[in-house]
């Protein structure tokens, strides 16, 4: 069995707390980021910022970051959002999503900054 | 003038090919591949079909002069070559709305692959696509929820859902058999899921395995903080049973139930269906015995018409095929039929097979499932093949890894989020996948694991079922 590695996840250890999409990924740098808000941009979506205490991230309903920014297709100024938030929440998750308004629902969304998990 | 009544036997297409016939848009439309038997001239054999899948039998009797024939007939109103087939056509037939229940996916297949489908003057026969008329998609419930409910009520954005069918498909005790589960939905899976045999058998009864799958969920969830679901499979002998196991499923608190529906027959799926949209649930849909209607590819129903059934009778999932895994499935037919699942409007394209337009107005979609033989070395194509709107559903794939379930299901995990990463920034999955996944696999020991186990396994099998083109 030496050859059999252990699968590291428990209640107890809070890293094993994952936040849906791209969080079985080492945490992107900020050329990953931008290249995700670039394609949230080029799919016409709608981006915004919301965040969340980790205590209470498994809610439907994190805190809005302001509004959705409805037709915003600069990027700077969408990651500006982002880390303005972060700055104002640094304990707090941190979730960059494009909504696309034909589907009626959230065409992508993922976790630019991570909180400390509980 | 009324007509007078004359007994005998009449060609049928004096009655029932009708090329001149414009269809109306509340018409049903067929096209039905036709090998006639010899002798049997194309509009014949056209007419023949018409008649019996509608208002005609062999020969003329006096009470069909006390309706108005004319109307409710199925009319046969063109005929093409098959490409690449000398011996076949196809025959277009149109019907009028009224001769449907409304809602009812079984009354239309009763009448469209009923009699005629053992009648003597055809040696062969299959229904290729029907046109499903706007106005009787509306009489219809269609899924219960719809991939946008789905993804809420999941909270799965973004890429494609990751499942796992749980082996062996049959004798694992329910204790065993949630553990199964557990593992895999910790390691960072969406779904687990019943096989299509998992019923209620002796060795494993359904009430033991609802209660001991629901607690692997809680656990998973718990952990990982993701949502989780596991498709527990209510199809039963009897309605009785199945709504009874749906009930317990709902009182458990599970997301997601699965059925049967070829198997199970389309009225106890319709009402299933039904019960699901009341009680917010989640609808699994497998497909067994499927590859007896839809595998031949002169005689059946092609799949895309069992695809459209579906989508009317009422599903959340339905199992597609992967294109490249072990089971059968032509690549542009399949896009085809997943097209049929999930859009609103569907052009017709004979390129895909699709012989129609098709308007599902605001019927919701169906999320297909890519299941079967995959493991992580198809992730890249099956990101670019099916898109975010899928299920990818890897059995032997997860549960196969050498370090165990929870293992595997994190290998296809990072699998599908490097490749919905990679996708998200330009490339091209089915030209870079090696490198998307390699470079994936060194943050993960269970990806780099599951990379050597997988890397020789290929399925190159021809494909039985093709699509009809020019062979010559």
């Amino acid at each position: 069995m030496s050859d059999v590695q252990d699968y590291k996840s428990s209640l107890s250890d809070t890293s094993s707390r994952k936040f849906e999409t791209f969080s079985y990924l080492p945490e992107m740098d900020d050329k990953q980021i931008r290249q995700q808000v670039e394609y949230i941009v080029s799919k016409g979506w709608n981006p915004a910022i919301e965040h969340s205490e980790p205590e209470n991230a498994t809610s439907n309903y994190w805190y809005m970051w302001k509004l959705p920014m409805f037709g915003e297709t600069d990027v700077d100024r969408i990651l500006a959002e982002a880390e303005a938030c972060h700055k104002a929440h640094p304990a707090n998750h941190v979730k960059l999503i494009g909504f696309d308004n034909y589907a009626q629902s959230k065409g992508t969304e993922m976790i630019v900054y991570r909180g400390k998990a509980v | 003038m009324a007509k007078t009544y004359s007994a005998g036997v009449k060609e049928y297409r004096e009655t029932y090919w009708m090329p001149d016939y414009t269809p109306k848009d509340t018409d049903f439309l067929a096209c039905f591949k036709v090998i006639p038997q010899e002798g049997v001239p194309r509009e014949e054999a056209a007419a023949a079909v018409a008649a019996e899948s509608s208002t005609g039998t062999w020969t003329t009797v006096w009470t069909d002069l006390l309706t108005d024939l004319d109307y409710y007939k199925g009319r046969a109103y063109a005929i093409e070559d098959v490409p690449g087939n000398d011996e076949a056509f196809y025959a277009f037939i149109a019907y009028p709305i009224d001769l449907f229940e409304e809602g009812s996916v079984v009354n239309i297949l009763t009448s469209l692959v009923g009699n005629v489908f053992g009648f003597k003057a055809v040696r062969a026969l299959r229904l290729e696509d029907v046109r499903v008329p706007h106005a009787y998609v509306m009489t219809c419930g269609g899924p219960p929820n719809g991939i946008q409910v789905e993804r809420d009520v999941m909270n799965k954005y973004g890429r494609p859902l990751l499942g796992c069918t749980i082996k062996p498909k049959l004798g694992l005790s329910a204790k065993n058999y949630g553990r199964a589960c557990y593992e895999g939905l910790r390691g960072g899976l969406d779904f687990t899921k019943d096989d299509e045999n998992v019923n209620s058998q002796p060795f494993m009864r359904w009430r033991q395995r609802f209660d001991f799958v629901m607690e692997a969920i809680q656990k998973a969830e718990a952990e990982t903080g993701e949502r989780k679901g596991h498709y527990l499979n209510v199809t039963a002998p009897t309605p009785e049973e199945m709504y009874k196991r749906a009930e317990y499923a709902k009182e458990i608190g599970a997301p997601i139930i699965m059925h049967d529906y070829l198997t199970g027959g389309f009225t106890a799926n319709t009402g299933l269906a039904n019960w699901c949209r009341d009680n917010g649930m989640l609808l699994h849909i497998h497909r067994a015995m499927h590859a007896v209607l839809d595998r031949n590819p002169n005689h059946g129903i092609h799949f895309r018409v069992l695809t459209k059934m579906l989508r009317l009778s009422g599903g959340d999932h339905l199992h597609s095929g992967t294109v490249v895994g072990k089971l059968e499935g032509d690549r542009e037919a399949t896009l085809g039929w997943i097209d049929l699942m999930r859009d609103s409007y569907v052009k017709e394209d004979r390129s895909r097979g699709i012989m129609f337009d098709q308007d599902w107005g605001a019927m919701p979609g169906v999320m297909p499932v890519a299941s079967g033989g995959i493991h992580v070395w198809h992730m890249p194509a099956l990101v670019s093949i099916f898109g975010d709107d899928s299920v990818l559903q890897f059995g032997g794939g997860t549960l196969g890894h050498p370090w165990g379930n929870a293992a595997g299901a994190a290998a296809n995990r990072v699998a599908v989020e490097a490749c919905t990463e990679a996708r998200n920034q330009g490339r091209e999955l089915e030209r870079e996948g090696k490198d998307i996944l390699t470079n994936a696999a060194k943050h993960s020991p269970e990806l780099a694991m599951a990379m050597e186990t997988w890397k020789e396994i290929k399925f190159e099998f021809d494909t039985v079922d093709k699509l009809d083109v020019q062979h010559r």
